[in-house]
């Protein structure tokens, strides 16, 4: 009885992600007390915004990907025009227009974006039954730009760049053709000198710091040198839970969000790296398996998008705090401190496990 | 049909293989980061390691002196002294035992000590450097810094410290310092001062410290520094000066403040004396006192239970929190009611059987005099105190009018004195019972015979001896409430300038002069042969307006006389005392409670006048002579034998 109950709850949960995503959660656990000084408070507030964020997954994963379908188009409008909404009447924190005031509580509509846009894009190509034509790569590439320009005008460059690759990642696997791909590769590098050309010395100066913070240690560049010295300190073991001197002693700024991964891997060591590392791969492989066996052009496209999205977060921030890759503000999915980010994640492994578990059904 | 299918497959497949080129993307992008790892943690790995234990740039805060506090003459009650601590850092030290038991053969570490590290040891980070000894001299500090190189992870520091010369006088307008906890972090967050405490390990905990940590606490300077592996300064790369705290004037005379405390003996009870005219606070007495300087490196459990169980409780502010029945001092205002109202205007008078009826109804409201006062008019029933004449004008009045008027007098209602919690949330209000008040406490109908004990200041009627000093103030003062306030002044460290804080006028009552002269002459001559409090107005050289109250402790039942003898001494009754001189043009109003002091006029009275002879004389009172005598035996009262008069109010 109680089995069966059980059975019928979990129904659309896939338990091989849902293990990874656990393990994942209970690192960011372990990170985040030391990363905060042991503050218990703030791991009391993530465990809450974990239970919010899992109780997304849950509810989406049982809504079936058709409806999913349905909904794509409404989502992508209300998106648009909440980000509409910001530009004109959002609130301004640190120097940006993010937010937007619905009375009881603030939204962020870029973050609704994350998912609406390759649903959006999805639903379009499985709406034109999958032709790649040219006519509908220029259409998809007009829904892509009129949310992205409005992110990036907010300005939030980092967010406005992975979602606009989060819909390049739909065109992409919908089959947008390899020498279109190379000819906007080859003149996005034929343009560079010229644009360089353009740019005043003081734009000029800031884009060399984002790319060589040592030009500026006390300003712009201390975070990614202070992160640097976190990583390279912990060594191949770490140097062990609750005791990276560069965590502990407040040399590492924005510890429990952006940068948490340096906390990480100063505590863990290149160990830890990897096994981080191993984890997020079998996630996104997982991902790309439910892609593959998905049954529809939409249940694939989006499985893929979301899968290869979560792959980007990853990458752009371990690569920033590691210094390989400018400094934009990306949290580290599933690991940083926060509750937003926390739930359009778990929002988008909620649809591969709907993807993955309502397939049967489509077939019969 | 067939062509669809195979248009499908043809589709699926295409989507698998790109999927397999984002696949293999992925994959050597992470490769990429693998790498970057391995050559920052392995490859690197000693130079990233020298630069985390090496040199680092480090903002090391400055902490800012804090200000000052001084009475009125200067005298100082707070200040700072510098006082070499040693501090252990428990992530820096292999054995944290050894470590302290090898301090210990070097300076004196005493279980006291110990106790104090456990606890702040539990409540910081691994990291943060915690106190074993405070307070070291200078042979104790010498001796361990020529041992310091045995004891890594142990530094030897110069901090500033807080003390209070003058010990238990006037703790609880002080108030005290202590170390910052978890909650004071949550608050600083909220109010965004964090930053500005970077550094600081106290903050003010209770009293003019709390109130005024704002101006006290100043501005945390800053100082860029390198600093090599054992976290020592290797050289300075940028400064920004500390701003140190507003030292902090009070209107209050430590004189004055001595004086007060030492009349109420061995009594507990309070005393607040107002300048009606500017709301300065002279005097504010809470007896018992503690010593604030146990406060400031954290008490230890012993000392704290003996206050905290005190049976005296002196821990509680009684000005500010403690709640008191205001008895017959009460009358004053409830007359005043009354005139304003256009009732009981002279020539009208009563004739006192000694007792009130309500209509219908047989219970007697009992006058304290039994035999009863005979004719009675306004000025006269204050004079003498009678209660029969406040039962029938309050039942007249109406409670909703009696306490609408006297809520003007800051009854039931807080002051927001500068004390304690700046938002007024360790202020009581006191009490001003009305209907709506008692359906919602007690879900019960309000009785006309809860009305006419109001009129003598019983029932749940409830002041504060704050409110009830600001009320005589407000009285004095011809119905100009000014707000009361301890600080007079706030010097600014810096460049020396003071500046005045400017008197603030809260509300005006607006009075018919007629009747507020009616109430006066009854107040004046209470202290006149005659009235209930003729012994305090003896001799005085001065005019002084009063009023006596008690308060009744436990419910006497009707018919069961009050025998003072047979009673448990903390059941005794309360008395009450207020008073304003000099009468014509008065420049200081007062409250005293003396809590089971039995009868106002002869134990709170006594202390009103020698606080009223000081201020407006210049007099010290013969008791401190006594004092020296070694033979105050605390009840100041028994030695002489007040008239019969004296006895009740």
């Amino acid at each position: 009885m109680i089995s069966k109950l059980f059975q019928h709850l979990f129904k659309h949960i896939d338990a091989f992600l849902m293990t990874c995503l656990f393990f994942a959660l209970l690192t960011s656990l372990f990170v985040l007390y030391s990363a905060s000084g042991q503050s218990l408070d703030r791991i009391y507030a993530q465990a809450v915004n974990m239970g919010v964020a899992l109780s997304v997954l849950w509810v989406v994963a049982n809504i079936s990907p058709q409806k999913l379908e349905r909904v794509a188009l409404i989502l992508y409008v209300l998106g648009v025009l909440l980000l509409i909404a910001v530009a004109l009447f959002g609130s301004i924190s640190h120097g940006a227009r993010r937010w937007l005031n619905i009375g009881f509580t603030q939204i962020q509509p870029s973050e609704l974006m994350r998912i609406a846009m390759p649903m959006m894009l999805a639903w379009f190509f499985a709406s034109r039954e999958g032709k790649p034509s040219a006519t509908n790569f220029i259409v998809a590439g007009l829904l892509l730009a009129i949310p992205v320009a409005l992110i990036m005008k907010q300005p939030d460059l980092g967010t406005s760049l992975l979602i606009a690759s989060s819909g390049f990642y739909v065109l992409f696997l919908a089959g947008l053709s390899w020498k279109f791909l190379a000819g906007a590769m080859v003149s996005l590098l034929g343009f560079m000198p010229i644009f360089w050309s353009m740019l005043h010395d003081y734009q000029r100066k800031r884009i060399e710091i984002l790319f060589d913070p040592t030009q500026d240690p006390l300003g712009a560049g201390y975070h990614t040198i202070q992160a640097i010295i976190a990583i390279g300190s912990g060594g191949a073991t770490g140097k062990g839970w609750l005791n990276g001197t560069q965590t502990q002693l407040d040399f590492l700024p924005e510890r429990t969000t952006d940068f948490i991964f340096a906390v990480f891997s100063e505590e863990f060591g290149f160990l830890g790296n990897m096994l981080l590392l191993t984890l997020f791969s079998i996630i996104i492989m997982r991902g790309l398996m439910i892609a593959s066996q998905a049954q529809s052009t939409f249940s694939r496209l989006l499985a893929g998008s979301i899968t290869l999205n979560f792959f980007s977060y990853a990458f752009v921030n371990m690569g920033m705090v590691s210094g390989i890759l400018p400094v934009v503000g990306v949290p580290l999915p599933l690991i940083s401190y926060g509750g937003t980010s926390l739930v359009t994640l778990c929002l988008g492994f909620g649809i591969l496990m709907s993807i993955h578990t309502h397939k049967n059904l489509v077939a019969n | 049909m067939g062509a669809e299918l195979k248009n499908y497959l043809h589709e699926q497949h295409y989507f698998r293989f790109r999927l397999g080129v984002a696949a293999l993307v992925v994959f050597c992008l992470f490769a990429l980061l693998a790498f970057r790892f391995s050559y920052l943690q392995i490859k690197q790995y000693n130079h990233y390691q020298t630069l985390a234990e090496n040199n680092r740039i480090s903002l090391v805060p400055i902490i800012p002196n804090r200000g000052l506090i001084l009475d009125k003459n200067g005298v100082i009650l707070a200040h700072n002294f510098f006082a070499y601590t040693l501090e252990i850092t428990p992530a820096k030290v292999k054995n944290l035992e050894e470590t302290i038991a090898e301090i210990s053969s070097l300076v004196e570490v005493s279980s006291l000590d110990r106790k104090r590290f456990k606890k702040f040891r539990e409540q910081s980070h691994n990291f943060e450097s915690i106190p074993i000894r405070t307070h070291l001299n200078e042979i104790e500090a010498a001796k361990f810094a020529v041992n310091h190189y045995r004891f890594p992870g142990v530094e030897i520091k110069s901090r500033l410290f807080r003390h209070y010369p003058l010990g238990k006088l006037g703790s609880h307008m002080i108030g005290y310092i202590g170390r910052i906890n978890d909650r004071d972090l949550k608050n600083l967050e909220e109010s965004g001062d964090l930053s500005n405490y970077k550094g600081s390990d106290h903050i003010g905990k209770s009293g003019l410290e709390q109130y005024y940590e704002k101006q006290l606490h100043g501005t945390t300077g800053f100082q860029q520094v390198e600093i090599d592996a054992d976290g020592h300064a290797v050289r300075v790369l940028s400064s920004t000066p500390p701003i140190p705290g507003d030292n902090i004037i009070l209107a209050a005379d430590s004189k004055l403040q001595e004086i007060a405390e030492t009349a109420f003996g061995n009594h507990r009870g309070a005393l607040v004396a107002i300048n009606p005219k500017t709301g300065e606070v002279l005097s504010y007495v809470s007896q018992p006192t503690f010593d604030p300087n146990l406060f400031v490196d954290g008490i230890d459990s012993e000392s704290w239970k003996a206050l905290n169980e005190s049976l005296d409780k002196p821990l509680i502010n009684r000005p500010l929190r403690g709640v008191y029945p205001p008895g017959s001092t009460f009358k004053p205002f409830v007359a005043l009611a009354g005139l304003e109202a256009g009732k009981r205007a002279p020539p009208y008078s009563i004739h006192d059987p000694g007792f009130f009826t309500l209509p219908g109804k047989s219970h007697r409201y009992r006058d304290w005099k039994p035999s009863g006062h005979g004719t009675v008019d306004i000025q006269k029933a204050i004079t003498i105190s009678c209660d029969t004449f406040f039962y029938g004008l309050a039942m007249e009045m109406g409670i909703e009018s009696l306490t609408s008027f006297v809520r003007h007098f800051g009854f039931g209602r807080k002051s927001g004195i500068d004390i304690d919690n700046v938002s007024g949330k360790s202020e009581n209000g006191g009490l001003l019972p009305t209907p709506e008040w008692k359906q919602r406490r007690f879900k019960q109908p309000w009785f006309p015979g809860e009305t006419v004990i109001v009129g003598i200041g019983q029932g749940y009627t409830l002041v504060t001896p704050l409110q009830l000093a600001q009320a005589t103030a407000i009285l004095a003062n011809n119905g100009v409430a000014m707000k009361p306030r301890m600080v007079s002044q706030i010097e600014s460290a810096q460049s020396g300038k003071k500046q005045m804080t400017p008197p603030v006028v809260q509300d005006r009552v607006v009075l018919h002069p007629d009747n507020v002269e009616i109430v006066k002459r009854g107040m004046i001559d209470v202290t006149l042969p005659g009235g209930t409090a003729a012994s305090v107005g003896a001799n005085a050289g001065y005019s002084i307006a009063a009023k006596t109250g008690t308060a009744q402790v436990i419910g006497i039942k009707q018919n069961e006389k009050y025998n003072e003898s047979g009673m448990n001494e903390r059941h005794l009754d309360h008395a009450l005392f207020i008073a304003y001189a000099p009468a014509e043009d008065p420049t200081i109003a007062l409250a005293v409670i003396v809590e089971n002091g039995r009868h106002g006029g002869s134990t709170a009275g006594p202390i009103a006048r020698k606080v009223m002879d000081y201020y407006l004389l210049g007099k010290v009172p013969a008791v401190e002579a006594a004092k020296d005598n070694k033979q105050l035996t605390g009840n100041t009262a028994a030695t002489t034998a007040p008239p019969e008069e004296e006895l009740h109010d």
